[in-house]
């Protein structure tokens, strides 16, 4: 099994440099000026040579391999260094990745902004595990009833209703209408007592539903036909044979080993519903990673928008590989090696 | 069924056994779908509505009406007038005629795109399936493009190619071109893989090794005998692909990424209310339907093509 990690994880190595320099190729031809910020009183003999330090004429192949070292080894680095409160070599001498905008370092602003996302999407996605399995198992065993019926058009509305919808209707009831919750999450609240925490529940309930209504489609669809393919197997019968309690038969014998699939469908949908929180963070105004990548855009700020980029593909990789990975070990049929 | 009384004396030879076609199994199985024939209904309706409703509802869509400015579009409220029913926004553009052509463009993004990922999937799946020494390479760009993160991607490529296709196509051709082709060009995967996986299986059987046999050349096997059996996954595909593509649009244009605002689309026009949504809801919340009712339709559709394909369902 640790070979087959090692394995993947020396391929993802290909994939992943691969991927940067696409994101590098196309961003390379956006018409930006890492001075467009600066004040108009800056003289442009002084512009040429800020861009000139920030290495911004340099040739293609070289701002690309400084940008990996920025990116593999300088900034890991200094989220090192930070962490532990060392020194490590050389550490003011290092060129860090600067975003165009705010002239700090992409690392901060990302580590700056991760904390929300990660509340929003993490919660969202724990909701929709709650919601989505109890719904599927249903269904799967009540086939064709009309809990089943209830469920599939469910898993059709969260499909095909898009999350700036569900948004925005969450929005135009709970607070325009009923005024029950912000319209706008507030991240500088900080949660001290049972007080400031309810505040801090009511104002993510939104956000957090409507990703958990979203996602939580399509993981129900998939539990229910998981469950189903295990229905009629024969291990079931055999249960039912033995005399067990048809509960145990189906939370026991059936779910876990329907869970298996689901399991890996989970750990392949953390990345798309971090593709996903953009949208609703925007609709909330919740200042996450993809509000930060939104702003990046807009404002032309290439190396934010390329480290963005990237770490979106990164968790994409790596979540493809710990799906494999669980698949191996949650399932003795299959072994890698 | 002829009622000749000759033909009738013929054993077995009842309206049971008439012959059919395969896609009259088809759609005779597509029509017990009860949801797949309600959204092919509300789909059509919703086609005829924007095709031709432009001609009948005649209110221009950029028309500037000072008098209708945030008009209300309920009808119960005091600024709501029948000559604007699903109200008007804060310019005074009647909402209902923007809903009408946005809804042009929206729903010919979702097919064009369509149309180009499925071209591309399709091709490289029959490929990468029929000729074992394409498979490798073709299979590891596919893997690729599915790792690359597809939103934030879309964004930055529209970000930076509209100003230089807009000079050559036009304001409203150029973002329309961008839109389709990057979105056509980022989904075409889940389309080849699943055609490389029936092509993998079809070409093992023995129609093909005959038609190998008589000497027929690979490409008229790929056209003649490889295509026509791939076609069912290709069209389940094809409505998947039309909602994503959709839906895909619709969320470009809602980050302010999308069409000009002079060009409606129904994301766009959803995006445009969306500063106004405590004075004229309606403005947001009509183009938020149409989008719904469009996607949730077109996969009801797929829901009943799929099923309807399935020979193993079919005839249940």
């Amino acid at each position: 099994m640790s070979r087959y990690i090692v394995r993947r994880l020396l391929t993802a190595i290909p994939t992943l440099l691969v991927i940067s320099f696409v994101i590098f190729v196309i961003l390379d031809q956006a018409p930006s000026d890492p001075t467009g910020n600066l004040p108009m009183t800056i003289p442009p003999e002084v512009r040429e040579q800020i861009r000139e330090t920030m290495g911004y004429n340099d040739p293609f192949v070289i701002k690309y391999v400084k940008w990996l070292r920025q990116f593999f080894v300088y900034e890991p680095l200094n989220i090192l260094e930070d962490s532990l409160n060392i020194t490590i070599g050389d550490s003011e001498g290092r060129l860090r990745l600067r975003s165009y905008a705010t002239r700090g370092p992409v690392v901060d602003l990302i580590i700056e902004r991760m904390p929300q996302t990660l509340w929003v999407v993490g919660s969202s996605f724990i909701l929709s595990i709650i919601i989505a399995i109890p719904i599927g198992v249903l269904s799967a065993y009540k086939q064709y009833s009309w809990f089943d019926q209830l469920g599939t058009l469910f898993a059709m509305l969260g499909f095909s209703v898009p999350t700036f919808f569900t948004g925005i209707l969450c929005i135009l009831i709970f607070s325009v209408r009923l005024g029950w919750f912000p319209s706008i999450y507030d991240t500088t609240h900080k949660v001290t007592d049972w007080a400031s925490f309810v505040v801090q529940i009511k104002q993510s309930i939104m956000p957090v539903a409507v990703l958990a209504f979203a996602s939580a489609a399509q993981l129900s669809q998939f539990t229910r036909s998981a469950v189903l393919d295990n229905l009629n197997q024969d291990y079931v019968r055999t249960a039912r044979a033995k005399g067990l309690h048809e509960r145990v038969v189906i939370l026991v014998h059936v779910l876990r080993n329907s869970l298996i699939p689901v399991v890996t469908l989970i750990a392949l949908g953390i990345p798309t519903i971090f593709g996903g929180a953009i949208i609703t963070e925007q609709i909330f105004r919740v200042n996450g990673l993809g509000q930060l990548l939104i702003i990046a855009i807009q404002g032309n700020d290439i190396p934010l928008v390329q480290t963005l980029t990237f770490i979106f593909a990164v968790l994409i990789v790596l979540f493809n590989i710990i799906a494999d990975v669980l698949y191996g070990i949650l399932d003795p049929r299959i072994r890698y090696d | 069924m002829s009622s000749e009384p000759a033909q009738l004396n013929i054993p077995g030879h009842t309206e049971e056994h008439q012959h059919r076609s395969l896609w009259m199994d088809v759609w005779i199985q597509y029509r017990k779908h009860k949801g797949a024939m309600l959204g092919t209904i509300i789909l059509l309706f919703l086609i005829l509505a924007v095709t031709f409703g432009p001609m009948i509802y005649t209110v221009s869509a950029d028309e500037i009406n000072l008098q209708a400015i945030n008009a209300s579009g309920l009808p119960w409220q005091e600024n709501f007038s029948w000559s604007h029913p699903f109200g008007a926004d804060n310019l005074g553009r009647d909402t209902l005629a923007r809903c009408l052509v946005g809804g042009r463009i929206s729903i010919a993004v979702g097919l064009s795109a369509m149309l180009i990922a499925l071209v591309v999937g399709t091709t490289v799946g029959i490929l990468a399936g029929y000729y074992p020494m394409l498979d490798g390479p073709l299979m590891r760009i596919t893997d690729m493009f599915f790792a690359l993160p597809l939103l934030p991607l879309l964004l930055v490529v529209i970000l930076l190619f509209r100003d230089s296709l807009r000079q050559i196509f036009g304001p409203e051709w150029g973002i329309f071109i961008l839109i389709v082709s990057v979105i056509g060009i980022l989904n075409w995967m889940p389309t080849a893989r699943v055609v490389r996986g029936d092509v993998l299986a079809l070409k093992e059987q023995e129609f093909v090794t005959a038609a190998v046999s008589i000497g027929t050349r690979s490409q008229n096997i790929l056209l003649r005998h490889i295509f026509p059996n791939v076609l069912s996954p290709i069209m389940v595909s094809a409505t998947l692909g039309i909602a994503n593509a959709i839906l895909t649009e619709s969320a470009l244009s809602f980050l302010g990424l999308g069409f000009p605002s002079d060009f409606p689309t129904w994301g766009r026009v959803l995006f445009d209310g969306l500063n106004f949504i405590q004075i004229t809801p309606m403005l947001v919340f009509w183009p938020g339907l149409l989008i719904s009712l469009t996607v949730l339709s077109v996969n009801f559709i797929g829901n009943g093509l799929r099923d309807a394909l399935d020979p193993r369902l079919r005839g249940r």
